[in-house]
């Protein structure tokens, strides 16, 4: 799991282009919106392309992204609980 | 009666140090290669990084020298924004067609699609400052940048607008630079930017660039400069540039004679500098010549950083040593033609004037 987690950092750090930002200032239980990462609606979609494309998981319902990108934890439990691949 | 158009401020990203607006090539960045890319602003200093990381550097460059144009010129807002490219953001162009192949037309992200079109810039700048008028974007190969002058004369003659930011550009990307070098368009050998014009080599030195300006039918304190015309033509060819000149001139009740200053394109290639060269020689062998691609390098809207240089010139009352080309002396420039062409096609001439 730990691995997953600091993978996901990597991948969010280079995807939405994160220049300033290193893995080690991404805490597990930062909100990556809003007050944390300050990610966007168009980073969402960002991920929500991720988790399909690396991980084989297809989100049918968007607002679904609310809960699991919450934070790197609660998308490394998701990620965990439902990859294909 | 048409209203007077005039130049109210400018903002230049270029290869020299031209995003200080306090400075007039004070510092002259001289290169060895066969690209030549801009000297970088603090991106930081203008752009939120938040706002930064999404942005091609077409778009960073813009942002700065359409901020250091609107703050010289005093303005928040403005009534149209209008933009001339001849590529828009390749760099991301380029990389969601890669993705597009890469992954089978599926997982494309948004990001680089939304950059990815030739008007990214117009539509960041009016996000930026919440501009809901006129948004254009004009891509004509090297004329690009001329077609948004033309358009904005013709609003602000017209009364149409007030105040209109302006602009040119394009960014140098590998991908750009791997294909021009296939097609013998890039020097196949660096150029030393101090003898350009005496490489007797085949292409250019191909580089990027944004320059901003806001024309108003107003002048102001600020004020650079009028822009009296410009006009463009697709093909002419050489033995009839000078006719065409010389109707251009005379359409704005003008002469060879009147011209204080002549600014022409050469940009070191052996097959197409002929076409200046013959005028240099010829009509405007009588007055004073100077020249830019050794400092600006060589792209699509490169007529950008000839008309930031015209309006300087026309402010600053001075002709920087590094651009003259003949020795004949102005001690008040006072009217000033630009003339520019890319291998042989994409002709424009500009006119300015002191005001």
């Amino acid at each position: 799991m730990s691995e997953l987690k600091l993978e996901l950092k990597e991948k969010i750090i280079e995807q939405l282009n994160l220049e300033d930002i290193a893995i080690e200032e991404i805490a597990d239980t930062d909100p990556l919106f809003g007050e944390g990462l300050g990610l966007d609606s168009i980073d969402a979609l960002e991920l929500i392309v991720m988790l399909d494309k690396d991980y084989g998981i297809k989100l049918a319902d968007p607002k679904q992204g609310r809960t699991i990108f919450e934070s790197i934890d609660s998308m490394a439990a998701y990620i965990e609980e439902n990859r294909s691949r | 009666m048409n209203k007077s158009v005039y130049i109210n401020s400018i903002g230049s990203v270029s290869v020299q140090k031209t995003f200080d607006n306090s400075e007039f090539l004070n510092e002259i960045t001289i290169y060895n290669d066969t690209v030549a890319s801009v000297l970088n602003p603090d991106y930081k200093a203008y752009i939120p990084p938040a706002q930064a990381r999404r942005m091609a550097k077409g778009i960073k460059m813009s942002t700065v020298s359409s901020q250091t144009a609107l703050r010289e010129a005093g303005l928040e807002n403005v009534d149209a924004i209008i933009v001339g490219t001849g590529l828009g953001c390749i760099g991301d162009s380029v990389k969601f067609v890669r993705d597009i192949i890469d992954n089978d037309e599926q997982f494309l992200t948004p990001t680089r699609f939304i950059q990815s079109s030739h008007n990214t810039v117009s539509g960041q700048i009016a996000l930026g400052i919440g501009c809901k008028g006129y948004n254009f974007t004009y891509v004509h190969a090297a004329v690009s940048f001329e077609s948004s002058l033309i358009d904005a004369k013709m609003q602000l003659e017209n009364d149409e607008a007030k105040n209109i930011l302006v602009g040119g550009v394009d960014e140098m990307v590998k991908y750009h630079v791997d294909t021009h070098r296939l097609i013998g368009h890039i020097k196949s050998e660096p150029a030393d930017s101090t003898k350009l014009l005496t490489s007797n080599t085949k292409g250019s030195v191909m580089g990027e660039g944004s320059h901003f300006f806001v024309l108003s039918n107003e002048k102001q304190e600020s004020t650079y400069a009028e822009l009296v015309g410009v006009e463009t033509y697709n093909s002419i060819s050489q033995e009839n540039i000078p006719n065409k000149i010389e109707s251009f001139l005379e359409e704005h009740h003008s002469a060879v004679d009147d011209l204080d200053l002549v600014i022409l394109g050469n940009n070191g290639d052996v097959d197409f500098d002929g076409y200046y060269e013959g005028l240099s020689t010829g009509l405007f062998k009588d007055r004073p010549q100077a020249y830019y691609k050794h400092l600006s390098s060589e792209f699509d809207t490169a007529s950008g950083f000839a008309f930031w240089l015209s309006a300087k010139i026309l402010k600053m009352q001075t002709i920087p040593e590094v651009v003259k080309l003949n020795e004949i002396e102005v001690s008040n420039p006072l009217k000033i033609l630009i003339y520019n062409q890319y291998r042989g096609e994409n002709h424009s001439l500009m006119l300015l004037r002191k005001c």
